[in-house]
């Protein structure tokens, strides 16, 4: 199955981004195509380098971004909703991208699943 | 509006978005009115269910001078422009506010939850705010 993700939630304040990151993961061992994450609301704050959390504790942009990297699963930020956080491609994490909602339209067209967290 | 053409795929896949809280006090509502408004420009086939708090965004009369944040519920009253016509509002969730059809600032269908659950049945995609 192909899934789409919409993540409505910022990091650490709730549990939903750990748990669609939990999902996505289950998804991928289960054999089934993640095809991309799509940040919103608050969700935009997970895409964030400049996250720096204590060492003992997880890093929820740095490992978005490792799964982005090693399973080639594109990760995008709303742009309105980026602005209004001052998220920007300058604190992006690597596997991130700025887009429209356009993009979160088409992820809901070409997936067999939209699956929302948080909100 | 004539719609935006679809990116890939003209596809047109069914999408019910659930708003279901105040439509102030949180950004939920009017970030969720503003991806409605996209997803109508690229010509998708969209309905509204309203539920729970979610039908106070449609009260007539509201005043958000006092709070500082712009009003949109005039917004609402646009979407027909956008061909989003689907605007359904959850009966029970209408009454237990004490509110009726003629408080609302657009034409609603008033439905049972039931036959809300089975529109959520038909859907493609099912967002919630």
């Amino acid at each position: 199955m192909k899934i789409g993700i919409l993540l409505k939630e910022g990091p650490y304040n709730s549990q939903a981004s750990d748990t669609a990151f939990k999902f996505a993961e289950a998804a991928i061992k289960k054999g089934h195509t993640v095809d991309a994450l799509f940040l919103y609301n608050d969700g935009v704050t997970n895409a964030t380098k400049l996250m720096d959390p204590p060492r003992d504790d997880r890093n929820i942009a740095a490992r978005w971004s490792e799964f982005s990297q090693v399973h080639g699963v594109e990760i995008f930020a709303c742009i309105a909703a980026s602005k209004r956080r001052g998220i920007n491609d300058d604190i992006l994490i690597q596997g991130g991208a700025i887009t429209g909602l356009g993009t979160l339209t088409d992820i809901a067209i070409r997936n067999d699943r939209l699956v929302t967290f948080g909100g | 509006m004539g719609g935006v053409e679809v990116g890939r795929n003209a596809q047109v896949k069914k999408i019910m978005h659930v708003l279901c809280r105040a439509p102030y006090g949180t950004i939920y509502t009017y970030e969720g009115l503003e991806m409605i408004m996209i997803m109508a420009a690229y010509g998708q086939d969209l309905s509204l269910v309203f539920i729970g708090d979610g039908v106070y965004a449609l009260k007539k009369g509201q005043d958000t001078s006092g709070i500082g944040i712009r009003g949109f519920s005039r917004t609402f009253m646009a979407l027909v422009d956008y061909d989003v016509e689907k605007l359904y509002v959850d009966k029970y969730s209408l009454e237990e506010r004490g509110l009726s059809k003629d408080d609302l600032i657009v034409e609603v269908a008033v439905m049972n939850s039931d036959k809300i659950g089975k529109l959520m049945k038909e859907q493609d995609v099912i967002i919630h705010h």
